[in-house]
């Protein structure tokens, strides 16, 4: 994974003398650094944003490039073809947002926009049927195409055409159409816009692809998945239509949306307060069904309640409610990220989160050159 | 409340069955609860959700109508009653239609499409005689006129039909039948309310006074009879007397001389003679001693002493067939009627000694329902009577004319008079019965399709018969009587509220049943005969009155005994389920009721507080070996109504503790306490935690929820039809759900909610919506439009003429014929927009006679058929429909589709009667989220729980969100925890303690703008959200300037006509207040209706300008010297003009400025 120091172009102005030595008192860091979760409410979910908040202590609070590239961190705990968990360590709640936000809608995909109907008499409605088709995601990398504006012609490099034609025969069975029923036009649509003036022209059609797609692209575009229903047809019903895909972002319309959803949590802590031991740590290990807590057997013959697993805490807060003395306390930290991509399909969950930190970058770059 | 206190012989006859409790089994812990759920789907297998109407309509099919033609069996010739006609039979046949001499049977589905009435013959076999010999012919199968059929009913194609043959009749097998098609659209006859008929009531009137009134029914008449006490004195009052008439008169004129046998039968207590003295005394006064003295007296009275038979006397013939008409009069013995007057005396004076006694008219034991089968035999019988005395009359006619040979009578009757009587009726709701002077409205409705939920509730509707508009609260209170029969939550709001009621899931309605053999099996019991009885035996203590259907058949020594009896014979099927025997210790009665019209429930019965259903009967049940019929059968279920309901025992449960009663006391046990609620408020789930209100309120708006309709849904041709694309079954359904259907044909979706507060917009019940919850679908809806164009005839071959759109060198002449096909139609499929034709008709421009030659082009002006949309808004055609109507015109129906994806404004609701507008839409991205990713489709704002208390969607909010972790769907029926028919609240919370979830429901959720966590878990899980049918789309409104009335050239009104908006007088009060007198100037004149008038200074009158002569002209003073010209709203000039007409002037008097 590699790093990006998204503000490494800011000049270095660190005029405020380094005073590291100084610490926070426990309170405060705790406070800075952790969201507690407490029974009723969590709290401390702001944190200190102002860069001056302790500078009566000594201490800045400030962001700094520096420490920023020291701290920051990516841990890949799972990836999958479309799933990833990665840890973000050392990073603002807001640039880690920053990236969910854009991974849901501002990287762009491919997604069906522009279906012409040639025959459908299934019970569902034309309408419907497009709306169905626009959501499912496509197996074409967006980077190879370029948006379309209102004025342009669809050509080969901005749009992706398929074709779907099934019909269920007379006497049969109902038929499930599937999203395997897709087929890829590579040479642009088959559908003529008028009926043909002459015999022997090429019949003007809805695209003016220049070249075949198969030339452009490496592999052939098809769906992600086969087995998405698109409609039933009944005996005698059938569906001839020509969709178009085009590029687009999420913030238009979730089906361009590269990821099923991304999102993050942060990292949980479980804090014993004070030991707990014997019947009361068996109670407290059955209380959380996603074990957090493990016994540890003590020398003496006794046991103890210890935090084996924190991160599988789903903060169901059964170990700190009740109305008995606080042993357990919950906690976030502040700064690690556990960032879970579900990606579509269209795109890997890696280079999903590549192209947002370009997108992050290019935005980054144009408020300076704003502002310059 | 009383309970059988000689009960061992019955438990005895029962020993074998079940072992007679012992001490020790009453005492030991009670046994398994049996789960007795089973037998509420086992009885709407049976009966249907909309059984009263189908039982009602089949009584009147199946008997009814056989005992109107045989009442009425024979007609004949007033001159020569020879020439006759007999009725020998009648039935219906299965519907269908005569086209060209040939029959066609026909479906409730065409009927609908091609706008015809769902009818079936009514087929009679007769008897007449035919030419001067007066020879006798039968004819078999003679069609009298056409019957409109109840779906679902024995005459109907789709009785007791299985699913796929509903579908090949193009059916919904959901669809629950018992309304009528009545030339296309759907009927339903609503169940109507009334007081019960031939029964004491005892009651004050508006000025205190007591009074006791009987509204008789016979076949024959229909009476009111009213005692009233007043200042002491007791009288009658009936319609047919100007005044009221002393009661011991009356009694006198019944042969009653005696006043001590008046008081005998009365009653011996001392009390009432007391009170009967001053009624004794003032008849003394009055010098009436003899019963002729006393009709004469009343024949005094009399309201039209005009027509009488002077012979016996008018009064007589009063008191013998309108005074307390249903009580029977045998050979001119009025004895029964005395009986009957000293009766309502007594329950008179009952009433003033003992203010317990009085009658509560609303009772729903003393309310009766008229059902369709009911209402269409009122119509029957008179349109059946005048159809035979028309043919008579024509007969008469004829024979008076002619002397030739006589006309038979066959050929006399014109099925048209009951087939249009029948079908105007139905289709206009006007029920006008010239017999019983009986004009009534609305009795029909058209059923809304607008929901499944809407059409359903329909059928259980039951409307009130007096006016809505008085402010009483008495009748609309909910009564405890209506426990288990009617719903308590299912009113309307507002005017009707409480009076419209619904019927609760599991009550029925009962139709009448055979009197004879139930008198006769009374008799046989040991009830003796009134005729033989004394005066002073009627009313001997420990004796009881024994009441069959209001009319008094004697006394019982042993009442209990009676009951007992009879209520075994019942269980044991001799009488019939439906038979009711209660027993009044008030009044000291015995009431047997067969009538038809009373509502009643089935209840398990037990035997000393212990079931007689149990495991192995429902093992039964369960495995399809037996059905509710054979529990009824075999004496296990018996059905209450509301009278017996005082005389049993009810417990909830079996086995569980009833504080304070005696266990062996308990005679009957529930089903299902969830039954007492309706269909309607029985898709609430969780309804017993809510605020009542709340329910009362998502009844009404469950009812307006968009989503599927029926199975055929895509098939019908409805006016407007709204569904929902993607419905979804609830999470958290009831009971009642499943076993309506509601989980097929759902009319809502399973949101995620997050209740929190959210940008503001979400104040006053609206909603935040996720953007990318709408792009996937979530609340999106289908509007489909029907648009008919008729295709003319004018007679003489003159028709409209549809064209194909005409071209211009193959380019359509205009823009708006996009959507048509070749034939001139709008073609399925095609995009229709605003202005668009969907049907391209021309007429000719002289409809009224052939011109003598085939008409050309040139004589056809175009007149298509516009699309009237929204601007910008993509619309399709969806279906076009072509059938010929009645008159064998042809019809084009488009069907046009509008799919509609939520907008700001929409308007949404949980099954809580909570709703809101949808207020902001929000991209997901800025939607908060859950450490599980999860994103809610809608925020809510909490402000909606504390004053509304609608715990139950709190419930829901859990048990969805409980279900949707564990794969399970979980129940909230109404009262059903512990029936385990509701999951617990303590359940729900450790399945989500189980799946990782706070017990709580709540949520830790980060911003999805800031990226940091919110401060406070957030209550967040799926509620089942409908989408109501108030869109902003069909109301939103807004105009610049634009069409006018062309009367008084102000503004139109009103959206569909693209009008303006009104400032009000309150709007102008607010500015004449204000003092904005230029404002008003331009909003009243300018913005309005200004106009130039010219005015003449000297007569004050309005001139004219003339264009010509480019000068002003005064008409009245002949010169145009002193015109001014002015300006005035043209309704000001409208108005002088008109008072011009009214020769009245105006005259204006102008001053300059």
């Amino acid at each position: 994974m590699p790093k990006k120091g998204t503000k490494s172009k800011k000049e270095k102005v660190d005029d405020v003398p380094n005073e590291q030595e100084n610490k926070l008192p426990d309170y405060l860091e705790l406070q800075r650094t952790r969201v507690v979760c407490n029974a009723d409410a969590p709290i401390h979910t702001q944190g200190f944003q102002y860069s001056g908040a302790f500078a009566a202590m000594g201490i800045d609070n400030s962001v700094s490039v520096d420490k920023f590239c020291k701290n920051f961190k990516i841990e890949i705990n799972r990836l999958t073809e479309d799933y990833m968990e990665f840890d973000m360590i050392g990073i603002d709640a807001s640039i880690a947002n920053a990236f969910r936000r854009i991974l849901i809608s501002e990287v762009p995909t491919m997604a069906i926009e522009k279906v012409f109907m040639a025959d459908n008499n299934s019970v569902i409605a034309d309408e419907v049927l497009s709306h169905r088709l626009g959501l499912i995601p496509l197996d074409a990398d967006p980077r190879l195409f370029e948006y379309i504006s209102e004025n342009d012609v669809p050509n080969e490099r901005n749009t992706i055409v398929y074709k779907l034609h099934v019909s269920c025969p007379k006497n049969s069975q109902r038929i499930t159409v599937k999203s395997s029923e897709l087929e890829w036009l590579p040479e642009g649509s088959q559908l003529s816009m008028s009926a043909p003036a002459q015999s022997g022209d090429k019949q003007k059609t809805f695209t003016s692809f220049s070249q075949s797609q198969k030339e452009i692209l490496e592999k052939p575009l098809g769906v992600k998945y086969k087995d998405i229903t698109i409609a039933r047809l009944g005996p005698g019903q059938a569906i001839e239509l020509e969709a178009h895909a085009v590029k687009g972002t999420g913030n238009v319309h979730a089906k361009w949306s590269p990821v099923a959803t991304a999102w993050y949590r942060m990292l949980p802590e479980v804090v014993i307060l004070k030991e707990v031991e014997g019947p009361q740590a068996e109670e407290l290990v059955n209380k959380c069904r996603v074990n957090v807590f493990d016994i540890e057997d003590l020398a003496n013959g006794g046991k103890r309640a210890v935090v084996a697993r924190p991160r599988a805490c789903t903060l169901c807060r059964e170990c700190v409610m009740g109305p008995n003395e606080k042993q357990v306390e919950l906690r976030r930290v502040r700064d690690h990220f556990i960032f879970t991509i579900e990606s579509t399909g269209s795109m890997p969950p890696e280079v999903l989160f590549t192209e947002a930190v370009k997108i992050l970058e290019e935005k980054c770059a144009r408020v300076i050159s704003e502002l310059s | 409340m009383t309970v059988p206190t000689k009960d061992d012989s019955q438990s005895g006859t029962v020993a074998d069955t079940v072992p007679l409790p012992t001490y020790r089994s009453l005492a030991a812990p009670v046994r398994k609860p049996v789960d007795k759920f089973a037998l509420l789907p086992a009885f709407l297998k049976v009966r249907g959700l909309v059984k009263e109407h189908i039982d009602s309509f089949n009584y009147f099919v199946n008997k009814g109508i056989k005992k109107i033609v045989e009442a009425n069996n024979r007609i004949e010739a007033r001159n020569d009653p020879s020439i006759y006609l007999r009725y020998l039979g009648v039935h219906v046949g299965m519907p269908s239609v005569h086209v060209e001499y040939n029959i066609e049977n026909i479906t409730p589905h065409f009927c609908r499409l091609t706008d015809r009435t769902y009818s079936a013959p009514i087929k009679v076999h007769i008897e007449y005689t035919v030419g001067k010999q007066h020879e006798v012919r039968r004819k078999n199968n003679f069609i009298i006129g056409y019957m409109p059929i109840m779906l679902r009913s024995h005459a109907c194609i789709l009785y007791e039909k299985d699913e796929a043959e509903l579908a090949k009749y193009g059916e919904c097998p959901l669809d629950p039948g018992g309304y009528f098609v009545v030339k296309g659209t759907e009927k339903v006859i609503l169940i109507q309310e009334q007081l019960a008929k031939n029964r004491i009531i005892v009651d004050t009137d508006s000025k205190g006074r007591v009074i006791a009134s009987v509204t008789s029914s016979t076949h024959a008449i229909k009476s009111k009879t009213v005692i009233f006490m007043d200042k002491g004195k007791i009288y009658l009052q009936l319609n047919q007397f100007n005044k009221p008439i002393p009661i011991i008169v009356v009694m006198k004129a019944m042969g009653m001389e005696s006043d001590q046998e008046t008081v005998q039968m009365v009653g011996r207590d001392p009390r009432y003679g007391d009170l009967l003295f001053p009624s004794i005394q003032e008849c003394a006064s009055e010098r009436i001693y003899t019963r002729q003295r006393a009709l004469q007296y009343m024949d005094e009275k009399v309201t039209y002493p005009g027509a009488t038979n002077q012979k016996e006397g008018r009064s007589y013939s009063i008191l013998r067939d309108v005074f307390i008409a249903h009580v029977p009069v045998k050979n001119g013995n009025l004895r029964p009627k005395c009986i009957y007057t000293a009766l309502m005396l007594r329950r008179m004076m009952d009433a003033i000694v003992n203010s317990d006694t009085f009658d509560d008219k609303d009772y729903v034991g003393n309310k009766r329902f008229e059902l369709s089968g009911q209402l269409i035999s009122l119509l029957f019988e008179d349109l059946f009577k005048t159809m035979n005395s028309q043919a008579v009359e024509r007969m008469n006619k004829n024979s008076d004319k002619t002397h030739s040979s006589p006309l038979d009578f066959s050929q006399l009757i014109m099925q048209d008079s009951i087939t249009f009587g029948l079908e105007r009726a139905i289709s206009t709701g006007n029920w006008d019965i010239k017999r019983f002077r009986m004009h009534r409205k609305g009795v029909s409705q058209v059923l809304s399709r607008l929901s499944y939920m809407a059409s359903l509730g329909y059928m259980t509707r039951i409307t009130p018969q007096f006016e809505k508009t008085r402010k009483t609260s008495g009748p609309r209170a909910l009564q405890p009587s209506q426990w288990g029969m009617l719903c308590p939550c299912d009113t309307p709001e507002g005017e009707a509220c409480g009076l419209t009621k619904n019927l609760a899931l599991l009550s029925h309605v009962t139709t009448d049943q055979e009197e004879g053999p139930l008198i006769y099996l009374c008799y046989s019991l040991g009830v003796e005969d009134l005729l033989s009885l004394s005066s002073e035996e009627i009313h001997t203590p420990g004796s009881f009155l024994v009441m069959f259907n209001g009319l008094i058949l004697g006394k019982h020594k042993d009442p209990q005994r009676l009951v007992i009896d009879l209520r075994n014979l019942r269980r044991s099927n001799v009488i019939g389920e439906f038979v009711s025997i209660f027993i009044n210790e008030k009044q000291h009665c015995v009431h047997i009721a067969s009538d038809g019209g009373r509502v009643c429930r089935p209840l398990i019965i037990a035997d000393m507080g212990i079931s007689r259903i149990d495991e192995t009967h429902m093992e039964k049940l369960r495995h399809g070996t037996c059905g509710f019929d054979d529990f009824l059968r075999d004496g296990l279920i018996e059905y209450l109504d509301v009278n017996e309901e005082n005389n049993a025992l009810i417990a909830l449960y079996e086995h569980m503790d009833q504080d304070d009663v005696e266990r062996s006391s308990i005679t009957h046990i529930e089903i299902e306490p969830l039954s007492i609620l309706g269909v309607v408020s029985g898709l609430i789930p969780y309804p017993h935690h809510n605020q009542s209100p709340r329910n009362t309120y998502q009844c009404a708006m469950g009812k307006q929820a968009m989503g599927n309709i029926a199975y055929n849904q895509l098939f019908r041709a409805d006016s407007l039809l709204y569904l929902l694309v993607y419905a979804q079954r609830p999470l958290l359904t009831t009971k009642t759900i499943e076993l309506v259907g509601y989980d097929k044909l759902g009319a809502g979706q399973n949101a995620t909610v997050a209740v929190m507060g959210y940008s503001g917009y979400d104040i006053e019940d609206a909603i935040v919506m996720n953007k990318s919850s709408l792009d996937r679908g979530f609340g999106r809806c289908i509007a489909l439009k029907k648009y008919t164009v008729l295709k003319d005839n004018y007679g003489d071959g003159v028709s409209d003429m549809i064209v194909e759109p005409q071209r211009d060198n193959g380019v359509l002449i205009k823009q708006n014929m996009r959507a048509l096909d070749e034939d001139g139609i709008a073609g399925p499929g095609q995009i229709i927009r605003n202005h668009d034709i969907y049907v391209n008709k021309r007429t000719p421009k002289n409809t009224s006679k052939g011109i003598g030659r085939a008409l050309r082009e040139s004589d056809y002006k175009d007149s298509p058929a516009l699309y009237k949309g929204v601007d910008g808004e993509t619309t399709v055609v969806d279906r076009v429909m072509l059938c010929s109507d009645t008159n064998d015109k042809l019809s084009i129906k488009c069907i046009i589709r509008h799919t509609r994806r939520p907008e700001v404004g929409d308007k949404f609701s949980s099954r809580h009667g909570q709703k809101g507008v949808c207020g902001t839409i929000v991209q997901q991205e800025d939607f908060p989220f859950s450490e599980r990713g999860i994103c809610p489709d809608l925020i809510m704002n909490p402000h909606g729980f504390p004053s509304r208390m609608t715990i139950g969607k709190m419930i829901e909010l859990l048990g969805g969100k409980a279900g949707v972790s564990c794969g399970r769907f979980h129940y909230g029926s109404a009262f059903g925890e512990p029936s385990g028919n509701a999951d617990k609240v303590a359940d729900i919370s450790s399945t989500l303690i189980k799946h990782g979830f706070s017990y709580n429901g709540k949520d830790f959720l980060y911003s999805g703008i800031l990226g940091q966590p919110l401060e406070a878990y957030i209550f967040m899980g799926p509620i089942y959200y409908q989408k109501l049918k108030h869109m902003v789309l069909d109301k939103m409104h807004a105009r610049a300037s634009g069409p006018r009335v062309l009367l008084t050239r102000q503004p139109t009104e009103g959206r569909s006509r693209d009008g303006g908006l009104r400032l009000g007088e309150m709007e102008r009060d607010c500015l004449i207040a204000y003092g904005a007198s230029m404002l008003i100037f331009e909003r009243l004149l300018l913005s309005s209706d200004p106009y130039q008038v010219q005015v003449c200074r000297k007569c004050g009158l309005l001139g004219y300008y003339n264009h010509k002569l480019k000068t002003s002209y005064c008409s009245m003073c002949k010169n145009g010297e002193n015109m001014a010209k002015m300006r005035l709203p043209y309704a000001c000039k409208l108005l002088f003009q008109e008072l011009h007409a009214m020769n009245v002037v105006p005259r204006l008097k102008l001053t300059e400025v």
